[in-house]
């Protein structure tokens, strides 16, 4: 055990997913980096350095630069899969998954079913998601609710290092088309990371802080908001149980659905447009299963409905933030 | 056309804006007053004040997430936008955009774009309006080697050849898509081989002389503006520095990176213009001198304005929830 960064820890799984099955690859844009150029190759490791040094151990054979080309990677990664590799394949930011949707929801999420059965398509893709770094509309929203209302396809967002270690090690060796969502906003995270490779199971969810009062659910980089406004209530005697699902699909609706049972009182925090997103998704697990449970509405902390804003201030106030997490707990608190 | 000492004059003004422009965006951005990435056109300002020379603001571009060149080349105000890679109040997309977003419709500029391959099919898509309305008027996607890549790039130069879309795909080859060299991730013999083959003209340009990139971009835009379809440029240029601001680019090595410099498309302009005596030293100091008053003053204004109003993060949107 030793304290490692969440990149540090997903390069780890990585590694240790290469060195123990030789069907592993990484397949993507700048993967390695330098390719063709006068200078170094394979220094970058992914415009995040997520797989840096790896080509250095791996080589071109299982570390693949590829062309700007997103269709051809993900449908490259999903024929891969669907004859006996284990691609792991790396979509820079999530915003570019719009250049290759089809070779996801139509092709690598169908195959097993369409096929009778008769398919697996082991793959992971690797994306950065998340607003707060000023990148603008193109290069920051999160859509996991677009990959969770796929039929066919897994859907995991780490909140920290020990998670995002142990949840790569599942998609990897998971036999379905698998979206793991990196936070850009956590890379730097530090926290307790085993050496050794280890499991964290999909569909679990972690409870991140035990409370009685009201109940948190947050997703990726919102559950360390949804643990900091946790930590100011409990200053005024306020007990909030804080529920990270980890994967979005599948879905771990007795972990929620007991913590409202507890508490009586539940917010949603989630990175997105208010329709159709998790937190409306939630909310109608909810009302559907644990309606009797319920003390007061349901609280949703989500994004404006509008494309993600450069400015600061403009990007800091559409995305959930503490001033507003704790506002909508405030609210559902109060209602008698 | 021969160019008159004013063309002449506005060709060096247009050049020596970007290149002023892009390094103090470099500066500002390391002093912490631009928020997010900035990707430079250093390098690069023969080609984008070349193909833009004989645009009018009728005539659409598209760019790239390298914008800020194409942008001034179209005629954009430096003052808006520096106001919009600072992310502030008066910013010509009102903070919304930001570096990898500025647009100006009224000066036929249809936005930077940070997805690789975004550009070329609108490009279509404005030059069929053009096509349509019979105003003999053109859009130029310009996009890079990294783009050449993309299938959105491929649907796009096949379906401007079978509309007979007046498009113009102004292929900026500076040899990297972001940090993988295009001599690895091209797989043709040039990009200008690849675009005729989808059944368009194409030529391979020397994208650090203006001259030439405007001499071919003339050609263009002859067809282009007779209503006989689509062109294509494979403009070869260098990229004086990384893929964003802060690469430290070790894949290039030093030699490469001197080479690039001793090209630099503006000292040759300059030297071209003297030696042929069509313009002297002083109409060029001149020019430089008042270039960089006009981007201190950008810088100053934008550094002093304030953020948008935060009322504006849900203004421009049809519907609110």
């Amino acid at each position: 055990m030793s304290k490692k960064t969440y990149s540090q820890a997903i390069n780890e799984a990585l590694r240790q997913e290469m060195r123990r099955d030789p069907n592993v690859i990484i397949i993507g844009e700048d993967v390695a980096g330098g390719h063709g150029a006068s200078g170094e190759t394979g220094g970058v490791g992914g415009v995040f350095g997520l797989t840096k040094s790896l080509y250095t151990e791996f080589g071109p054979e299982r570390v693949l630069d590829t062309p700007i080309s997103e269709s051809a990677i993900i449908g490259a990664a999903s024929g891969a899969a669907v004859t006996g590799l284990r691609p792991v394949a790396e979509i820079m930011f999530v915003d570019f998954v719009g250049v290759c949707f089809d070779q996801i929801y139509n092709q690598a999420a169908k195959f097993r079913y369409m096929f009778g059965g008769k398919a697996k398509t082991p793959m992971v893709i690797r994306t950065a998601i998340g607003a707060g770094l000023r990148a603008g509309a193109q290069h920051s929203q999160t859509l996991h609710p677009l990959f969770t209302m796929v039929p066919g396809l897994k859907v995991v967002m780490p909140a920290n290092p020990y998670d995002a270690k142990g949840l790569l090690i599942s998609a990897i060796r998971d036999d379905d088309p698998v979206i793991f969502m990196e936070s850009k906003l956590l890379y730097g995270m530090e926290g307790e990371v085993p050496d050794e490779a280890y499991r964290v199971p999909f569909g679990e969810a972690n409870i991140a802080r035990e409370g009685k009062d009201l109940t948190f659910v947050a997703f990726g980089a919102m559950v360390q908001r949804a643990l900091a406004v946790a930590q100011t209530l409990a200053g005024e005697g306020i007990s909030v149980e804080v529920i990270d699902p980890r994967t979005t699909s599948p879905l771990d609706e007795e972990a929620i659905l007991d913590s409202v049972a507890k508490t009586g009182r539940l917010v949603v925090i989630d990175e997105s447009p208010p329709r159709c997103s998790l937190a409306g998704d939630i909310s109608s697990l909810v009302a559907e299963k644990g309606f009797r449970s319920l003390k007061a509405p349901i609280g949703k902390v989500t994004c404006p409905h509008t494309p993600v804003p450069f400015a600061p201030n403009l990007e800091d106030e559409f995305m959930p933030n503490p001033r507003r997490i704790e506002e909508a707990a405030r609210a559902v608190l109060a209602y008698r | 056309m021969q160019l008159s000492r004013d063309d002449l004059k506005r060709a060096y003004r247009g050049m020596f804006t970007i290149r002023v422009f892009e390094e103090r965006v470099n500066k500002e951005f390391a002093l912490g007053n631009i928020p997010g990435f900035a990707h430079v056109y250093l390098g690069q300002e023969a080609s984008g004040v070349g193909v833009c020379f004989d645009l009018t603001d009728e005539d659409y571009i598209g760019s790239t997430h390298r914008g800020h060149g194409h942008c001034i080349a179209k005629g954009c105000d430096v003052r808006g936008m520096m106001l919009e890679i600072m992310g502030k109040e008066g910013g010509l997309c009102g903070g919304k955009g930001g570096s990898m977003h500025i647009a100006d419709m009224s000066k036929g500029m249809l936005g930077a774009n940070a997805i690789v391959g975004g550009s070329p099919p609108i490009a279509v898509g404005a030059a069929l309006t053009q096509k349509l309305r019979k105003t003999g008027k053109v859009a130029v996607a310009f996009s890079g080697d990294g783009a050449s890549n993309q299938g959105t790039t491929f649907e796009a130069l096949n379906m401007a050849v079978v509309l007979g879309a007046p498009a113009i795909f102004a292929f900026e080859n500076n040899g990297y898509g972001e940090h993988t060299a295009a001599s690895y991730a091209v797989g043709a013999p040039s990009i200008a081989e690849r675009a005729k083959s989808f059944g368009m003209p194409a030529e391979v340009v020397d994208g650090s002389d203006f001259f030439a990139v405007r001499e071919a971009m003339g050609r263009a835009l002859e067809r282009g503006r007779a209503g006989e379809g689509p062109y294509a440029l494979e403009i070869v240029c260098s990229r004086f520095l990384g893929h964003f601001v802060g690469d430290p680019q070790a894949y290039r090595l030093p030699e490469e990176l001197a080479k690039a410099r001793a090209n630099d498309p503006i000292p040759r302009f300059r030297a071209r213009v003297t030696e042929a005596q069509l313009l002297d030293d002083a109409d060029l100091d001149a020019i430089e001198r008042d270039i960089h008053a006009e981007v201190e003053a950008a810088v100053q204004l934008a550094v002093a304005a304030p953020r948008p109003n935060i009322n504006t993060l849900e203004t421009d949107v049809y519907l609110r929830y």
